[in-house]
């Protein structure tokens, strides 16, 4: 149970920066982009093809991440440069990404490290001891906390500020001189490659190799672990460090969930992308059971109230 | 100024639904001007506001503003130069940013944006003033989440931000119309101590005639997408909503349909 819960731990970390990579397109900049399930495995495909070419893994990771924003900056011109709406612009990258990572593996559905990857490299340089787990954590933990810095910061500057403007009212950005296009190609370039960054790590740190098909939900994933992090710790108040932080631990719990719900027999793995829709439903549906509830009881107590003769005074 | 000359606008040309707007308009406006603008329903007042800001293109004609023709500068560009209020108090700011954060969007409407702190901690001071002058206690408010505010108070702030770095030229759309005659009222003479006080140019629509009379030194009426009516100075003071009326028939050889302005008055 303990390893179960570790090793989903260990997993949530390469789903942390693709969540993160939602969140900006989902919340700040209120643009429903799918062009995610292209983005994470061309961010892998590239990393493994990369590494078995004798790059370095590191240097693969980076790569991944550029890759990843040319692919967020072509559903932007599709969007604001040939006006086709958010979710086909990002549905149109994403089946084009498909045959585009086929290309770069070669034609291969899956292909497999050959070389070190960035995790192999690490151990090297740790004492003995550490498992593969400890390392993806460790690991993970470390990018998560300077990816939050980085959007942190970057989103109190003053482009930042205009981006996340664009996305809460456009007319008013534009009538305060920020240019709502290019701020909607920037938001989706650092949300995607944020999102290939994360196919890399998840291939270099968990799974070992890259498939075509592995961004299959990833969308959902991202969503999902966005909405956790939100129900669960978040209030319309809280910073904007706390919110991203909290939608981190979102994905981590996500996959905990995940990794418990497989402990057992009685689920199959084909069966989690229907899990995932039950947990987004019911995540959603909180507010709603909430009210639900808290109307019964009122309309409970004020039957109540009239019930003996009319207890109310006239 | 401002200067518009021979200025059309058609949507949806070549379709069913063409509409043609604004049919050879020209205005010149003079630094200090204070225009309010009337005009019936489909007049093309707020379509010129919008050929102005640089929110619709114009098909035909010039805009020159201080010398400078911005006929086909982008929106964006042009927002360096113009202060906006819409009639919409939910358009003007972000609801899911704070007042300071707001104010520091409207701060550099005329600057250049960077890798600087979107807030810097000097610029706070500065804001709580601007807001005292309010008189809506926001000063004290300044972490608060814009979507928190009543609609008269989106509107305040709208007019501040609007006014924040002096526009060359503001441009205020039935920026009352939306609000309870209380904080309308309240909100129109923050508009008009904040030009004068200010020294800035305007040009405001207004569904309500008393106040298109009573503020400015120029009032402008529309009509089929031309000024059919421009008067300033003394025979603009002493107009009454009658004289207007009578105007309009004559100029237009209907009677004035405005259902706002009809009710309002």
């Amino acid at each position: 149970m303990l390893a179960t819960i570790i090793s989903g731990t260990a997993q949530g970390f390469s789903w942390v920066l693709l969540t993160l990579g939602v969140y900006i397109t989902f919340r700040l900049l209120d643009f429903a982009d799918l062009t995610v399930e292209g983005s994470f495995p061309l961010g892998a495909g590239v990393s493994v093809v990369l590494v078995n070419a004798g790059v370095n893994p590191f240097l693969a990771f980076l790569i991944a991440f550029v890759c990843g924003m040319t692919a967020g900056a072509i559903t932007g011109f599709l969007n604001t440069v040939c006006k086709i709406p958010p979710i086909l612009s990002g549905i149109l990258t994403m089946i084009s990404l498909y045959s585009i990572n086929l290309r770069i593996q070669s034609g291969r559905a899956t292909v497999t490290f050959q070389e070190d990857t960035a995790r192999n490299i690490i151990a090297g340089w740790l004492p003995d001891g550490f498992s593969n787990n400890s390392i993806a954590i460790l690991v993970g933990a470390i990018l998560a906390a300077l990816t939050i810095a980085i959007l942190y910061f970057f989103f109190g500057t003053e482009i930042g500020a205009a981006l996340r403007a664009t996305g809460n009212n456009p007319y008013m950005a534009r009538a305060l001189s920020v240019n709502t296009k290019a701020m909607t190609v920037l938001g989706l370039m650092l949300s995607n490659g944020l999102i290939a960054a994360s196919g890399s790590f998840y291939a270099q740190f968990d799974y070992g190799s890259a498939i075509v098909t592995m961004g299959q939900g990833s969308i959902v994933i991202g969503l999902a672990s966005v909405i956790i992090g939100e129900v669960l710790f978040c209030h319309k108040d809280h910073s904007f460090a706390y919110k991203l932080t909290a939608i981190v631990i979102g994905a981590l719990i996500y996959r905990i969930v995940y990794s418990l719900a497989l402990y057992g027999d009685f689920m199959e793995e084909t069966d989690l992308k229907l899990v995932t829709a039950v947990i987004v439903v019911l995540m959603l549906s909180v507010p709603v059971i909430k009210d639900f509830i808290a109307s019964r009881h009122a309309r409970a107590v004020n039957t109540a109230k009239y019930k003996n003769g009319g207890a109310a005074d006239a | 100024m401002l200067k518009m000359t021979d200025i059309s606008k058609t949507f949806n040309p070549g379709t069913v639904n063409e509409k043609p707007v604004l049919k050879g308009l020209s205005l010149h406006i003079h630094p200090g001007d204070f225009i309010t603008v009337i005009g019936g329903n489909g007049a093309g007042k707020s379509t010129m506001l919008n050929v102005i800001a640089g929110v619709h293109k114009s098909d035909g004609g010039q805009i020159l503003l201080d010398g400078t023709d911005i006929t086909y500068l982008p929106e964006q560009k042009r927002a360096r130069l113009l202060g906006r209020v819409f009639q919409d108090p939910m358009m003007g700011t972000a609801a899911n940013m704070s007042i300071e954060e707001n104010l520091a969007m409207a701060f550099r409407r005329t600057k250049h944006r960077g890798l600087r702190w979107g807030v810097s901690a000097s610029e706070v001071a500065g804001y709580r003033e601007a807001l005292s002058r309010l008189e809506l206690g926001l000063e004290d408010r300044l972490t608060s989440k814009v979507g928190l505010l009543s609609g008269g108070q989106r509107q305040a702030l709208t007019l501040l931000m609007a006014t924040l770095q002096k526009p060359k030229l503001l441009l205020l759309d039935e920026h009352t119309a939306a609000l309870d005659p209380k904080t309308a009222a309240k909100v129109l003479d923050l508009t008009e101590e904040i030009i004068s006080e200010d020294h800035l140019t305007a040009l405001m629509v207004t569904h309500n005639m008393r106040d298109a009379i009573k503020l400015g030194n120029r009032l402008i009426m529309m009509h089929d997408g031309r000024i059919i009516y421009d008067v300033s100075g003394e025979e603009k003071k002493n107009l009454q909503v009658e004289d207007l009326l009578k105007k309009f028939e004559t100029a237009a050889g209907e009677a004035l349909a405005n259902d706002r302005m009809l009710l309002a008055n």
